[in-house]
């Protein structure tokens, strides 16, 4: 405290305040060099004061602990003038900087710090249009998913049993591209059941999905040639709570006993319910889903279960038009170059730790050190 | 402990016990309790929506004289796609709720790309960017470290590998994706551990109510 009193607080020098860049607005970044005092062990911090005009009044808008030199004042009106001025903060005595502004806070078009997602969003986007022209003038390759015969073998035999089909999308919304996926899954189970005559059961979590699903199987069944199968009934909502869903799907697995269970969605905590039940009844089950908490236990209950990007793959191989196709090729040769990038990355960061350590040079280090830190996704 | 507290207590019991019942066989109590969990928690859904969306996002907007004008133009689009949704009720005309439909899942499609490059696929390439050799002082660590990089670079790789769809898994590409999946399955394995143990936190938590809360056998 003494030795405070004595020599005196010194201010943070060179203080600046400018509109936070890339970002949607209603923020400035203030910036400043830390105060010599930091080194006394009194000193605290940084108050940051906010004025609507350079005489003031201030008021404070943030703290920060001593060795940091910026903040960013989050609350500030787009296209309104302010002032700060960063006070140095130590035990009883504190000291202000010259007072910086005005600066103005505004929403930027574009977020620089996002450069890497544009340029891998254009590509995938590039790959995936390409293959889509591709795939309009020819037949393109996709490989077999396994499972895939099972759907067919599923259905027949739930036929063969006299019991129906159960198909869940688990807790996804239409707006989940993974219940896009399942739709389309959802139409070759639809049309194949429609083929032998056997009911299908979809209960819903979400009033949207239950809507497009009401769609999808009418459509199947309309392109089978027996509309007349088609039950609106079947295809129903039960609640948007998740384990009165669980509860709710129990409750006809176990009063209905579908020949065949498909899992097909977005799955949370109530998968191994549903599947333990579908098992407790006989069902042959198959499980899809991007849920990677969930996969473990679909495999360890189901039958047959695709994993991740397989529902995609199966969905784009049920029904193999140009956008499907086209997407999944295009996808693949985004993968391709992801694996070259890593293996080139791994040789040329091997190459630049043995330059550095055998011959004193870091400039190839540094280089990659850049090279990854390009990929850092900023706010 | 209150009238209401106490019957509060023994109908979250009974509920549960009759939930619990399942585990033996369907039977009447688990019937009802569950057409009571299905029904209570749709309509109870039903209120949660309507104050935390339609209320005060459409209708409080809508009629509230401070807001901008040209925002209450745009709060005509979801209304209008609303409406159109429950067109669905009359069979003449279900077919106009398709187009909200289509705007749902074309909307979801293109959000989700930029969504999966900017949460998923940058961050992994870029955590998976690293030399194969660590230097350190300690030759062993140094050994150790870079048998690990090795160890995830191959892993990573060969994970990818099995998500190929373009050529069929045949002579290198079929040993690799095999090694891909043996890769995926222990990863598999450790997170059915994990989330077992977090299951079993939860019964725990559900036992205890009923020993504690309602028996009272326990502290």
């Amino acid at each position: 405290m003494l030795w405070v009193i004595i020599i005196g607080l010194l201010p943070p020098g060179g203080v600046k305040a400018f509109d936070t860049p890339s970002d949607g607005g209603g923020s400035v970044t203030i910036r400043w060099e830390l105060s010599p005092s930091e080194t006394l062990s009194q000193f605290l911090g940084y108050r940051i004061l906010r004025g609507e005009s350079e005489a003031g009044p201030f008021e404070e808008v943030g703290y920060v602990i001593k060795g940091r030199g910026e903040y960013q004042d989050r609350s500030t009106e787009d296209g309104k003038s302010y002032y700060y001025l960063v006070v140095g903060v130590a035990v009883g005595d504190s000291v202000a900087s010259s007072v910086v502004g005005p600066v103005i806070s505004s929403a930027q078009w574009f977020n620089a710090n996002r450069l890497n997602v544009l340029i891998f969003t254009f590509l995938i986007s590039l790959f995936v249009l390409l293959y889509i022209r591709r795939a309009k003038r020819e037949r393109l390759f996709i490989r077999k998913i396994p499972g895939l015969d099972a759907i067919e073998d599923a259905v027949g035999r739930s036929t063969e049993m006299g019991r129906p089909i159960l198909y869940s999308f688990g807790l996804g919304l239409l707006s989940d591209v993974v219940t896009i996926a399942s739709l389309s899954i959802l139409s070759r189970v639809a049309k194949k059941a429609a083929e032998y005559g056997t009911r299908l059961i979809v209960p819903n979590y979400d009033p949207l999905v239950m809507t497009a699903a009401q769609e999808t199987v009418k459509q199947a069944f309309t392109e089978a040639g027996r509309p007349d199968l088609y039950n609106e009934g079947d295809i129903t909502f039960l609640t948007q709570d998740q384990f009165g869903y669980a509860a709710g799907v129990d409750g006809i697995i176990v009063r209905e006993k579908p020949g065949t269970c498909f899992w097909q969605g977005y799955f949370f905590a109530e998968s191994l319910i549903l599947a333990e039940t579908g098992h407790s009844v006989g069902a042959i089950q198959i499980a899809g889903t991007i849920a990677v908490t969930q996969l473990p236990f679909f495999i360890a209950a189901c039958d047959y279960v695709l994993i991740g990007e397989e529902m995609y793959a199966a969905s784009a191989y049920l029904r193999p038009e140009p956008q499907m196709v086209g997407s999944l090729k295009g996808e693949d040769i985004a993968k391709a170059l992801i694996m070259a990038l890593i293996i080139f990355s791994a040789l040329w960061g091997t190459v630049g730790v043995l330059l550095n350590q055998w011959m004193g040079s870091s400039t190839l280090l540094d280089a990659f050190h850049s090279f990854v830190n390009w990929f850092t996704v900023g706010e | 402990m209150n009238f209401f507290d106490l019957f509060g207590t023994w109908l979250a019991a009974g509920l549960t016990v009759a939930i619990l019942s399942f585990l033996y066989r369907d039977n009447p109590l688990y019937k009802f309790a569950e057409h009571i969990y299905v029904g209570a928690s749709a309509a109870f859904w039903v209120v949660i929506f309507w104050y935390s969306d339609v209320k005060p996002m459409l209708i409080d907007r809508a009629l509230d004289p401070q807001y901008p004008l040209g925002e209450k133009l745009i709060l005509l689009i979801p209304t209008i796609f609303g409406i159109m949704m429950l067109l669905r009720w009359f069979p003449k005309v279900a077919w106009i709720s398709r187009w909200p439909i289509a705007f749902t899942v074309g909307m979801a499609a293109g959000l989700a790309l930029t969504a999966t490059v900017q949460g998923y696929i940058v961050p992994q390439i870029k955590a998976t960017l690293f030399p194969v050799v660590v230097i350190t002082k300690d030759p062993l660590i140094s050994l150790w470290r870079s048998l690990m990089n090795i160890f995830v670079i191959f892993g990573v790789f060969t994970t990818i590998l099995y998500f190929y769809f373009s050529k069929e898994h045949t002579g290198l590409l079929k040993v690799g994706s095999r090694i891909g999946i043996i890769f995926i399955m222990v990863g598999f394995g450790a997170s059915f551990g994990y989330t077992i143990m977090a299951r079993i936190s939860l019964l725990i938590g559900r036992i205890y109510f009923l020993l504690h809360s309602w028996l009272g056998v326990i502290d």
